[in-house]
């Protein structure tokens, strides 16, 4: 199961753009990244907290509603963030442009 | 109970008479000193006592308002360091930090959590991938009109203050970036302001106050016309009804600063005044219905400066009896020395005023309208083009030609009595009508009516006047009152190909007209040669006329024929504007 995840996990690495994964729990604490240690504690903090935001407006809205996933567009890249109840898994892709 | 009685006799007949009280001083009849002993052994203490208080007074103070020590909040981003670690690891050690990222690892939740977000992840991913949702499909398109209907939205409403309502005569912007506008109200229905006793009061508004007027102007006799200095906000220049002018500043009061004594002035009301170009800024000239054009310097208002007859008849001698009444006057800063009148009589005279002699100053004469000139103004952008306003047309004219105008609207229902051009965009201009209707023109869309038509009120119009940015308007009607009105952005603001495309429309006209006039010219020459050779006794040529064949073999008209079908094409091809069909109608008819 664990070499599964493994699996996965390279496979969305080599995704055509994609230049980073990161799986995040709770705490903010990395698990696994494929990005160097600095620009990854940073994405998971600062992601961590854009993901509790996103999931809080959503569930104001409508409390049967939930945040199932976030894609942020910046200039450079995109961000996605697939959060769950412990883990967040975030991407970051450069788009076919 | 002996003491409760008092028994006394009166009479009788004194029953029911009035008591006579008398006053009398006051005097301590009895006073019983408190005894404390006394009541000591006569009553005791009650307890407990029932008595109200408020609590207030004493200790206690009056506070209604609690404040807590305010808490300071400061925004700021928040760097992470560092994960949050459990408390017993020690984030420094990469050994322990490892193994609590395997030990997350072998999680069974880890791993199907891991399993599920990787389907969405993925599938964004290939999304991504297979196609950029997020280009540009539409580059901003300035050039592409919104299709909304023309309008324009009534703002305020500034009524006469007067009892009697006067109609509004004249308006005229402030240079001030347009905030204010000096209104003129005057009857011009002969010697009704001294029958019917109207006041001669006028009024500056500044736009955004409509109850009350910011100044209140007192001349002695009603203002025709009043126009702002533009150089300079604060000063104005009128001209009165009974034909002198005056000098006004705002920060000097209600009473005019200067006024022209009635002998050297105008005889009859005068109808407008306009600042010139001089080095001074002191410069202005008058247009009264007497037909005189006078020039005045506002240092010295005792006498003109200048005086023009407008004689129609070039001769050495000018006589006022012959004289056409100016109704307006039209002047452009850019040139200075040339001015236009527009009189009672519908001719409109180009003058000069470098002219040594009389004659020389009036350059020429149009004859524009069938009743007077109402209005005369050059377009902001093609200064050899002017527009007049009277009887039931506006027309347009190219100076060069003027046997007749290059552009008219055709005779409309309703009589017009103002327009003006606005000042932003070339190709439009609006018109004020006797029915109290507001007619917008775009040469541009369509010449043969009105783009736009806003019923403003139900008595006539009498006066049009644009803000400088071309997006506010200020009607006068006879009813005393100013309207102000925004147009929509299409009149105001001007389209990249606007320019070219009105040059190229007053060129073709006034080609045209040219071309109308050289035939026109040729024919008459034509017919005084043939009667000169009648006369003679030759060869008597029956025909005077030409037929219709000859026309058509003209080489003039083929080659003007040819220069047309060149240029339809061409505008065809362009898309240019929809002119072309009215063209096609009009040459044909030559």
């Amino acid at each position: 199961m664990a070499a599964e995840v493994e699996e996965t996990l390279k496979r969305i690495q080599s995704h055509k753009g994609v230049f980073g994964t990161i799986v995040v729990n709770s705490e903010g604490i990395p698990i696994k990244t494929t990005m160097d240690n600095t620009s990854t504690v940073q994405y998971a903090g600062l992601v961590s907290q854009l993901a509790d935001k996103a999931r809080s407006v959503v569930r104001d809205l409508d409390p049967t509603n939930d945040l199932t996933f976030l894609r942020v567009r910046t200039k450079k890249h995109e961000i996605m963030l697939a959060p769950d109840k412990d883990y967040i898994l975030i991407v970051i892709q450069n788009p076919s442009d | 109970m002996d003491q409760l009685q008092y028994i006394y006799s009166k009479r009788r007949k004194e029953f029911g008479k009035k008591c006579c009280f008398k006053r009398n001083k006051t005097s301590l009849l009895v006073s019983i000193p408190a005894n404390p002993e006394y009541f000591r052994s006569h009553y005791i203490l009650t307890n407990p006592v029932d008595t109200e208080t408020q609590t207030m007074g004493g200790d206690y103070s009056e506070c209604d308002q609690v404040n807590t020590a305010r808490p300071e909040f400061e925004e700021r981003g928040m760097n992470h360091f560092e994960g949050g670690w459990p408390k017993d690891l020690n984030a420094a050690d990469p050994e322990q930090t490892l193994r609590f990222r395997k030990k997350i690892e072998k999680d069974e939740k880890y791993i199907h959590t891991i399993l599920q977000l990787s389907h969405a992840v993925e599938h964004c991913i290939l999304q991504n991938n297979a196609l950029d949702i997020y280009e540009t499909y539409f580059e901003p398109d300035d050039s592409c009109m919104q299709a909304e209907p023309l309008s324009a939205k009534g703002l305020n409403v500034f009524q006469d203050p007067c009892q009697l309502k006067r109609p509004v005569h004249h308006i005229s912007w402030a240079p001030d970036g347009g905030t204010r506008i000096a209104v003129s109200h005057c009857s011009l229905i002969f010697q009704q302001a001294t029958q019917v006793d109207l006041s001669s009061q006028t009024y500056i508004w500044h736009i955004e106050k409509p109850n009350n007027p910011d100044l209140t102007l007192r001349p002695p006799s009603p203002i025709v016309c009043l126009e702002y200095n533009q150089k300079d906000p604060n000063i104005l220049i009128s001209g009165f009804y009974d034909g002198r002018v005056a000098c006004w500043d705002t920060r000097k009061g209600p009473e005019p600063v200067e006024m022209s004594p009635l002998e050297p002035s105008h005889r009859d009301p005068v109808h407008r005044t306009l600042w010139m170009n001089s080095k001074t800024g002191t410069e202005f000239f008058s247009a009264s219905s007497d037909g005189q054009i006078m020039w005045w310097d506002t240092r010295k208002l005792s006498e003109p400066s200048e005086v023009l007859i407008l004689d129609p008849i070039k001769g050495q001698e000018q006589s006022l009896n012959r004289a056409l009444g100016a109704i307006s006057l039209e002047y452009e800063h850019t040139i200075p020395t040339r001015f236009m009148v527009g009189t009672e009589m519908g001719v409109v005279f180009n003058c000069n005023r470098k002219g040594k002699t009389p004659p020389e100053k009036i350059v020429c004469q149009y004859n524009a309208h069938l009743g007077s000139v109402n209005a005369l103004q050059r377009n902001p952008a093609f200064v050899k083009n002017f527009l007049s306003i009277g009887d039931w047309s506006a027309k347009i004219w190219s100076e060069d030609v003027r046997e007749s105008c290059i552009i008219s609207t055709g005779y409309g229902p309703w009589q017009l009595t103002d327009g003006c051009w606005s000042p932003t965009k070339f190709s439009v201009f609006y018109t004020t009508r006797e029915d109290g209707c507001l007619d917008a023109w775009d040469l541009l869309q369509q010449r043969h009516k009105s783009v736009l038509n806003v019923k403003v009120c139900d008595v006539p119009l009498r006066s049009i006047r644009m803000q400088e940015q071309g997006q506010m308007v200020a009607i006068g009607g006879d009813n005393g009152t100013t309207y102000l009105y925004q147009v929509s952005d299409q009149l105001v603001v001007p389209q990249k190909n606007d320019k070219p495309m009105f040059t190229e429309m007053l060129d073709r006209e006034t080609r045209r007209e040219k071309i109308v006039e050289a035939r026109k010219r040729e024919k008459r020459v034509k017919g005084k040669v043939k009667g000169d050779e009648n006369r003679h006794g030759s060869q008597a040529k029956a025909q005077e006329t030409l037929t219709f064949e000859e026309i058509k073999e003209d080489a003039q008209i083929c080659e003007a024929e040819r220069h047309f079908l060149e240029a339809v094409q061409s505008e065809e091809q362009k898309k240019a504007a929809a002119a072309a069909p009215e063209e096609s109608s009009e040459e044909a008819s030559k």
